[in-house]
């Protein structure tokens, strides 16, 4: 299994109105891999992935998949193949699990046409996948955050693309949820190909999940590569402004960030 | 091992099975709009059997019944039926699309601004019929117009969107106050009469714009429904899915505008139709798919059944609007203590 698109941004410029967040990034997003894209709050994470993502509409450069700038691709078209799941999308009032995974279809769907084998055998396998299966007939409402998340990733799964991205897919989730989570877009990873990118706020939890890491600061990219290879406490130091020591994670074996403040430090 | 073509039948069973509600409950719709418009026609001063109806319909001469039924009764009931679908249809794009109960073309102000042109037609220029309707399709168009024009910021915001709108309404609904104070005696109680909303006088030679509106626009709004339920994840999601939203929207707006405008060119504007139909439609299917055609269906039978009423359940004579705008009312009531007490107002 795999995919070999190539994605890739040159000379990034992106922003919101006239401020330019994003300046001059260039980046290749690793085929098959799960990428994260880590900084501080305000470095410009989030417009990265909106920029790739076609969501924001850069101010210079250009994103391309295999070759072609994304806003030359027919938005259908390239809806199947580039995926992304933002932030905070929008429950319509009384939908159930099934009808809202089954929405990640619309890309597969022509004008007129009704639904066919491959669309409902699509929705099952996502919902199997991320075990929602028995919210079928559910109302979203009555689900708990974790579960609704394990939903709009089900709905992603869905549009079956190549690509997933993902702006902070665990944010307000408790502890457990969050690896439950990873475990599945790792697992998805694993089964399928499919190339991750997301923008994660816990370096600790980035550092394990991911293969390959974006480190941004001001909306300048100033590291990247695999995690053992470029967190250190002086990338820490220089993208966070934060004291720490990195150890090795007793578990994962990656690099652990452990954070020094001002108290609670042995002397 | 789970099985998994147990599990395909599962979500499959579900999915089908609210696919029968929409289509169960859509055709029951359809059968309390035919009686709804059979009473139409068979109700009045003199109520006739129905085979002196359907003949005097195939245009047979029977003294009485052929005023009664084919010139006052039938364009009465052609126009509810016509106009309480363009104001369904309409109302429930609104709502859908902006994601809120409350954006509907009344509270919107679409409905004052072809309320004001009309008014100025009526009052000022004495003009035509038919120029009320081109009148009343542009004053709406161009509120949309402005009020987009001003809500526009680096992103699309419905809550500007809204807030923008009532304000709007506002200041169109003083002018339309304006106007009637400034026009002749002899115009007001026309104008009156109009912006209440009624069927009262409605005749066969004024409804071809509003038929043809309905019947152009409605399979343009139904193709692009589909649309319009992934436009509801909200504006990423959506064009993420690969809707190109600011192109969806257009369609969308100039084409409900265009049947609200028509219909109030028409019947004036009834209350309260465009703002219950959708909700009442989403209740009564679900919302697993569009609800265009119910929605439009559910105008149809609020203004048969309100017109019905006005008609003969009291002693006076009450135009439809005035029964819609009590009906209307106290939802709207109850939808702003709901959406105070969850905070999203």
């Amino acid at each position: 299994m795999g995919n070999t698109h190539s994605f890739r941004a040159d000379k990034l410029f992106s922003g919101y109105d006239n401020k330019t967040i994003i300046q001059g990034i260039d980046l290749e997003i690793p085929k098959n891999k799960i990428s994260v894209i880590i900084g501080a709050n305000g470095c410009g994470k989030s417009t990265l992935l909106k920029t790739i993502a076609k969501l924001i509409k850069p101010s210079e450069g250009d994103v391309t998949l295999d070759g072609k700038a994304i806003n030359k691709y027919p938005p259908k078209q390239l809806a199947r193949i580039l995926g992304v799941l933002p932030q905070s999308p929008v429950v319509p009032e009384g939908i159930t699990v099934a009808d809202l995974v089954g929405r990640g279809r619309f890309p597969h769907q022509s004008l007129f046409s009704g639904w066919s084998k491959k669309d409902y055998e699509a929705v099952e396998e996502a919902m199997d996948f991320m075990n929602i299966t028995e919210f079928a007939n559910l109302d979203i409402d009555e689900l708990s955050g974790g579960q609704r998340q394990r939903v709009w990733i089900a709905m992603a799964l869905a549009q079956q693309t190549d690509i997933l991205l993902l702006d902070e897919p665990t944010t307000f989730l408790d502890i457990t949820y969050q690896v439950e989570i990873l475990d599945l877009l790792t697992s998805l990873n694993e089964k399928y190909g499919t190339t991750i990118v997301m923008v994660l706020h816990d370096i600790n939890l980035s550092a394990r999940y991911a293969d390959y890491i974006f480190a941004l600061h001001k909306g300048e990219l100033v590291a990247e590569g695999k995690p053992s290879d470029i967190i250190t406490s002086d990338l820490v130091k220089s993208i966070f402004d934060l004291n720490c020591v990195v150890i090795q994670d007793p578990i994962s074996d990656t690099p652990l960030v452990i954070p020094k403040g001002r108290y609670h430090v042995k002397s | 091992m789970k099985n998994q073509s147990v599990e395909v039948n599962f979500i499959m069973q579900g999915m089908r099975q609210r696919r029968r509600r929409w289509l169960f409950v859509t055709t029951l719709l359809v059968i309390l709009a035919v009686v709804l418009s059979s009473a139409m026609l068979l109700l009045g001063n003199t109520i006739y059997p129905v085979h002196i109806v359907v003949r005097t319909l195939l245009g047979e001469e029977i003294s009485g019944a052929n005023f009664a039924v084919n010139t006052i009764r039938l364009p009465r009931m052609l126009a509810g039926v016509f106009a309480g679908f363009a104001f369904g249809v309409g109302g429930y794009v609104f709502q859908t699309m902006l994601r809120n109960p409350l954006a509907n073309p009344n509270i919107l102000g679409i409905t004052s601004g072809s309320s004001v042109a009309a008014v100025f037609c009526i009052t000022v220029l004495h003009t035509s019929n038919s120029t009320i309707s081109i009148a009343a399709v542009i004053g709406g168009l161009a509120t949309v117009i402005v009020m987009y024009l001003l809500a526009r910021g680096g992103t699309f915001s419905i809550g500007r969107i809204i807030i923008i709108g009532i304000a709007i309404q506002a200041m169109l609904d003083a002018v339309i106050s304006f106007l009637l104070l400034k026009s002749a005696q002899q115009d007001i109680a026309g104008a009156i009469r109009w912006l209440g909303g009624s069927l009262n006088g409605s005749k066969m030679s004024e409804l071809p714009p509003l038929i043809i509106v309905v019947l152009l626009f409605t399979p343009i709004i139904i193709i692009f429904g589909k649309q319009l339920g992934i436009l509801e994840l909200g504006e990423q999601m959506a064009s993420s899915l690969g809707v190109s939203t600011d192109r969806l929207r257009i369609i969308l707006i100039v084409s409900s505008v265009f049947m609200i405008a028509i219909a109030t060119a028409t019947t004036g504007p009834i209350a309260f139709v465009s703002f219950l139909a959708g909700p009442i439609a989403n209740r009564l299917v679900g919302v697993s798919s569009s609800n265009i055609l119910p929605a439009g269906l559910v105008g149809v039978n609020l203004v048969l059944i309100a017109d019905l009423i006005g008609q003969f359940a009291f002693e006076y004579r009450f135009p439809v609007g005035v029964i819609t705008g009590l009906l209307g009312a106290p939802y709207l009531i109850y939808l702003l203590i709901r959406m105070n007490r969850k905070g999203e107002l």
